[in-house]
């Protein structure tokens, strides 16, 4: 039953567990709302993604949002916002109040080196399943390579990424498709 | 009107950073220019905490914010100002793409943009891979980064409980495959566990 309170529920516990950034959330919900609860593919998962690079916002929120309004609409996407931004506005209004050296102790320090090595073999991991299920032939493992070359080498925005790879798609299915039935 | 200004400020931030958490930062420090809600010092705290809670470090950051200004009031001010846009063309975009999924152009659009994503997300887990697993440079160090040999044992060691049960032709034993299940937040808590017990931060 994917009534408001579980989405809310469901969100709030991805945001709970989101450590580093927008990019750490990709596990978390291929584990929650793909593999556990089918709310969404692993396809849905990557448009929702490449969209919310090119809208404005937050890209976890982002991706939040499009899916609460997948299952419930208007409503839906509210909740699951609301429900992966609360942990935050909770730990982080404890942290500010009481401890505004939080990241100076040297626990903390320790602890937070041992997570991101732990959030970088969960995103690749989550790369990997992500590959799987766009790389289908020649044409998107050439575009999923060479996006990945030129982020890294060069400085563009991802919006100018998404927009060629989008072109390159319907160029490829669409207009050269027609061409083969002539 | 405090209140209305902490949620416009937070509003053009969410409006205006494109592509992720820290691309409010420029918009963050204008703001403390031009408001004095905070220091350019409150600043840099907020983005070494926003890295150490969990949550999205765009939101982190403005609860942060908003907090430093009006207390608990203020933090949920100044977060619910920055998600506000997004949500709204969220929205707006996840309707237009439900009218037109079926649309052949969509559809071949989303086949081109699927591996672009992947490619993007993968570029991401590189610059994450040099954070985690090398130290940062000191000022004026030239040259490759050094190697926290450490983290790279414990990145292999969780790469194998994560994956070695899933290869099939490996055929591993069941405790193996059990391991490899669990949520992840079991391995985030072990990691940390694993940091503090052999001072990786040292």
């Amino acid at each position: 039953m994917r009534t408001l309170l579980e989405l809310y529920w469901t969100f709030v516990k991805i945001g709970c567990v989101t450590f580093g950034g927008g990019y750490a959330m990709l596990p978390m919900l291929q584990k929650e709302v793909v593999e556990s609860r089918h709310w969404a593919t692993e396809e849905e998962l990557m448009d929702y993604y490449a969209i919310g690079q090119c809208t404005p916002g937050v890209i976890a929120v982002n991706t939040a949002t499009f899916i609460g309004s997948k299952l419930r609409g208007i409503l839906g996407g509210i909740a699951a916002t609301l429900g992966v931004v609360f942990p935050s506005l909770v730990i982080i209004s404890v942290i500010a109040a009481f401890i505004s050296n939080f990241a100076d102790l040297a626990v903390v320090k320790d602890a937070f080196v041992g997570i991101r090595v732990c959030v970088f073999v969960l995103i690749l991991n989550a790369v990997v399943k992500l590959g799987k299920a766009s790389v289908k032939d020649a044409l998107t493992l050439c575009i999923c390579v060479a996006v990945m070359a030129a982020s890294v080498l060069l400085d563009l925005s991802p919006i100018v990424f998404v927009l060629c790879a989008g072109i390159a798609g319907i160029v490829a299915k669409v207009l050269l498709a027609k061409e083969g039935k002539k | 009107m405090i209140y209305l200004r902490l949620f416009f400020e937070f509003f053009k931030t969410g409006l205006f950073a494109i592509g992720g958490g820290l691309a409010t930062l420029p918009f963050l420090q204008d703001m403390s220019a031009r408001t004095g809600w905070f220091t350019t010092d409150q600043l840099a705290d907020m983005i070494a905490i926003s890295e150490c809670t969990p949550g999205p470090i765009g939101v982190n950051m403005a609860t942060y914010a908003g907090f430093l200004v009006r207390g608990i009031p203020g933090a949920v001010t100044a977060t619910l100002g920055l998600i506000c846009p997004s949500v709204i063309v969220i929205l707006i975009v996840a309707r237009i793409l439900k009218r037109f999924k079926d649309n052949k152009f969509v559809q071949a659009a989303f086949y081109g943009l699927r591996p672009a994503s992947t490619g993007l997300i993968a570029a991401a887990c590189l610059s994450v891979a040099v954070i985690a697993l090398t130290f940062p440079k000191a000022a004026g160090e030239t040259g490759l980064p050094q190697i926290r040999w450490q983290a790279v044992i414990l990145a292999v060691i969780l790469w194998l409980l994560m994956n070695l049960g899933s290869i099939k032709a490996l055929k591993a034993p069941a405790w193996l495959k059990k391991i490899g299940k669990l949520h992840p937040v079991v391995f985030l808590a072990a990691s940390a566990v694993v940091g503090i017990i052999f001072h990786f931060a040292s």
